[in-house]
């Protein structure tokens, strides 16, 4: 299928309708995401406080997933932009779960490896190794990592934060960790082979 | 005697240690007895939904299958942080809304020799039980030393007021819970729009500028309103506006020195309680001048770093500079 350009989505051309791809991600999504009843108003993207830094608005990525823009969608960087406010979703008349389904594009993205900017995608996975690791969040090393890996020119300025943080007490150096690790990771185990079949 | 079942989340064993400190000193004041889930977990935060949905679900549900076996005279969940309390209450909502996800994350649970029935708990955040359960009278009749003359913003961030999926705030983007309580407490409360706009999130440590640009809205605001600090409900935003307001001053060219602290910081004081037993002195950016209007005088902490006496001499790095953050952006 020849994908469309942006121009033509913003025009509200949507040729021949293939909804695949736009109930696959209302079915991957949490709860009832009423995603198909969008009526493209954009309120969504009036309301975002991040909107500036998306490539296209909510309201813009659901027209495509209309119009089955596979590979547009996933390459996108508005879900990783989202910052999970929910301003949209009080205000949008159709009560779509808006920033549940930027969760599951988020999820699409990184399987399909399609984004190509890895620094929101590699925060996520760090954070949920250390969870998946520890059961609690471990910032010290989260941080860590990820400000090596991403951010190293903002290192030597962000010294004196991370200095405050540490001598007031506020990162802990050690991790915690739960007892009962070995029931969570059968827990999280069985909910990856159920993710799989679903 | 109020007994609730607490699920105090990462943060306030680390960055909200202050939180937790002095949520400790409100509660034999208002009667208040909480009883920790054993051996809780993470709840995912903002990142593991968007990695992979019924693990992520599952993660949640731990915790809610804990607190359900411990469930004796109470069925309420307090969570004190934002992010907590949303995904602990989405999670219940969720698995009701869409049973076939219910029955998934229930398989999850059993493989750990756990289950849970969505619905059986309700999910709360500490300010609502605070404001609705034992009340604004019972608050103002607690204080001892009213906070007359500190002003104050409210900053109920985002997570807290919005999706609701309970109705439980008077409203999703201004509510006034947290005007009230201050209100309460005697605290000359400035209005202020922004009191659910969000504070950027997890967005200061993967785009940075995005989330600059937020903190410096809120910040901006509060000075031009004339207020001595913020006052929040929530860790992220705590860790944020104050963490992060050096990093953002330096980006803008700007000058702000906006302290933030914890709503149970400020209930701690006014009910006669010393600024170092409210854990006042761990935030970055001082509340030490703020807290002058109420004539409470902070011992100096000690500055983090001296500052360097000359900017040549040995090699260093060189700082992130506006520029450089442009070639960082996320596009």
């Amino acid at each position: 299928m020849p994908h469309m350009t942006d121009e033509r989505v913003r025009a509200g051309i949507t040729h021949e309708e293939d909804l695949s791809l736009l109930n696959e991600v209302s079915m991957k999504t949490a709860g009832v995401s009423h995603l198909e009843m969008c009526i493209q108003c954009g309120t969504c993207g009036g309301s975002c406080p991040a909107a500036m830094d998306m490539d296209h608005t909510p309201r813009m990525l659901f027209a495509m997933l209309r119009a089955g823009m596979r590979e547009e969608v996933l390459r996108s960087n508005t879900p990783w932009i989202c910052v999970s406010c929910y301003h949209c979703v009080v205000r949008c008349p159709q009560e779509v779960h808006i920033a549940d389904v930027m969760y599951t594009l988020k999820g699409m993205a990184s399987k399909a490896k399609l984004y190509r900017n890895s620094t929101a995608p590699h925060f996520s996975q760090t954070f949920v190794y250390m969870v998946e690791t520890f059961g609690r969040s471990y910032e010290l090393g989260l941080v860590a990592l990820h400000y090596l890996r991403h951010f190293p020119l903002r290192l030597p300025g962000m010294m004196p934060m991370g200095f405050g943080m540490v001598t007031k007490g506020r990162m802990a150096i050690p991790p915690k960790k739960i007892k009962h690790m070995d029931q969570l990771k059968k827990i999280l185990d069985r909910a990856k082979q159920l993710e799989l079949t679903s | 005697m109020n007994k609730y079942l607490l699920y105090p989340g990462c943060s306030m064993e680390s960055s909200a240690k202050a939180y937790m400190e002095s949520l400790n000193t409100i509660m034999e004041p208002l009667d208040l007895n909480f009883e920790e889930i054993n051996d809780w977990n993470c709840c995912g935060a903002t990142e593991y939904l968007g990695i992979n949905l019924i693990p992520a679900y599952s993660l949640i549900a731990r915790n809610l299958a804990l607190a359900a076996n411990q469930m004796k005279d109470t069925r309420t969940v307090v969570a004190p942080c934002s992010a907590c309390y949303l995904n602990l209450a989405k999670a219940d909502h969720y698995m009701q809304e869409r049973p076939s996800l219910g029955v998934k994350v229930n398989e999850a649970l059993e493989a750990g020799g756990l289950q849970y029935k969505a619905g059986t708990l309700d999910v709360r955040h500490l300010i609502d039980i605070l404001v609705y359960d034992i009340g604004l009278e019972t608050i103002r009749s607690k204080v001892t030393h009213p906070l007359k003359g500190l002003k104050v913003v409210p900053y109920m961030g985002c997570m807290l007021p919005r999706p609701d999926y309970q109705n439980r705030w008077s409203d999703h983007e201004h509510p006034t819970e947290l005007d009230d309580l201050l209100r309460a407490l005697g605290a000359d409360v400035i209005d202020y729009p922004l009191t659910t706009s969000c504070c950027g999130g997890h967005m200061t440590q993967i785009g940075p500028e995005t989330a600059f640009e937020l903190l410096r809205r809120l910040v901006a605001d509060a000075d031009e309103r004339g207020a001595h600090m913020m006052v929040t409900v929530c860790p992220m935003c705590q860790m944020n506006v104050d963490a992060y307001q050096g990093e953002m001053n330096h980006y803008f060219g700007t000058h702000y020195h906006m302290p933030i602290l914890f709503f149970t910081q400020l209930m701690g004081l006014a009910f006669g309680r010393k600024p170092g037993e409210v854990g006042i002195g761990t935030e970055l950016v001082s509340s030490r001048n703020a807290l002058t209007n109420i004539g409470l005088e902070v011992p100096v902490t000690q500055e983090p770093v001296a500052k360097r006496k000359k900017d040549e001499g040995l090699p260093m790095p060189r700082r992130w500079t506006k520029r450089e953050a442009g070639k960082e952006t996320v596009k």
